[in-house]
């Protein structure tokens, strides 16, 4: 048996031209309960870096935490930590 | 134009709208339910029952955008995930657009909390679809600015503005 535990599963957002900043910030407080400048620093990396990480963890987690944010419009996907 | 929103009791916000804001609200959102409106979702009755639906990448760019693929490099994780989720998604985005068509009239709107946060995503799916249509940069409002008025793309970029500003007081007000 492979007991080799899985690798964490992480939460991309993703840069798009018509997301508010502040909106960004909001749903991200919102969504994962993050405090306003968590929320407001993770909004900066998507807006200046094209992407970031906002959360991570279990596979079924991601993608229940991508539906989330795919209904409030933001631009996220599930990837595997390669790190 | 409008004043926006304002924050309002018990976690609410109200707005003051004009006959004619409110009517270009409704008929941008009776346009996005029509976009979401489930349809495309299996024809196997029993998949219908469990919400499972339709895999394939929708082809409008709109659609594509309000209903993005999860992964970025993995197709079939991508039409397995779209497969299991899209139906709950969709009809999420319709119960969103119709809190706003039974809500948004001449005068003032008051909203509750859960009202307010139908029209948070409401309204930004409105932008996802014009903005995909207009293909609108991040710009967008010093284009305008420097755009004259008789541009044909004049009325739809004002709309998007206002539409911008709505959003960003709605999220002002919920603060």
């Amino acid at each position: 048996m492979d007991v080799r535990p899985d690798l964490p599963w992480l939460t991309i957002v993703w840069n798009d031209p018509v997301n508010l900043m502040s909106y960004v910030t909001y749903v991200f407080q919102t969504v994962f309960g993050y405090p306003k400048d968590k929320a407001e620093k993770l909004m900066l990396d998507v807006h200046h870096k094209g992407r970031a990480v906002v959360s991570s963890g279990t596979r079924e987690e991601m993608e229940r935490d991508v539906q989330i944010l795919h209904s409030y419009g933001l631009w996220a996907t599930v990837q595997r930590d390669s790190a | 134009m409008s004043t926006g929103f304002n924050a309002g009791l018990g976690g609410g916000v109200t707005i003051i709208l004009d006959g004619g804001e409110a009517s270009i609200l409704r008929s941008l959102v009776s346009q996005v339910l029509g976009l979401v409106q489930p349809g495309s979702t299996g024809q196997d009755p029993l998949e219908r029952a469990l919400g499972i639906g339709a895999a394939e990448k929708p082809s409008d760019p709109v659609l594509a955008r309000l209903f993005p693929s999860a992964y970025a490099d993995d197709e079939k994780a991508s039409t397995e995930f779209r497969r299991y989720t899209e139906a709950t998604l969709r009809e999420g985005k319709r119960a969103d657009a119709e809190t706003l068509l039974e809500t948004a009239e001449q005068g003032e709107v008051r909203l509750t909390a859960d009202q307010a946060q139908a029209w948070l995503r409401a309204l930004n799916d409105v932008r996802l679809a014009l903005g995909v249509r207009l293909e609108v940069t991040e710009e967008i409002h010093d284009e305008l600015a420097d755009m004259a008025e008789d541009d044909p793309r004049y009325p739809a970029y004002v709309t998007y503005d206002w539409l911008t500003y709505l959003q960003d007081t709605l999220v002002r007000a919920l603060w």
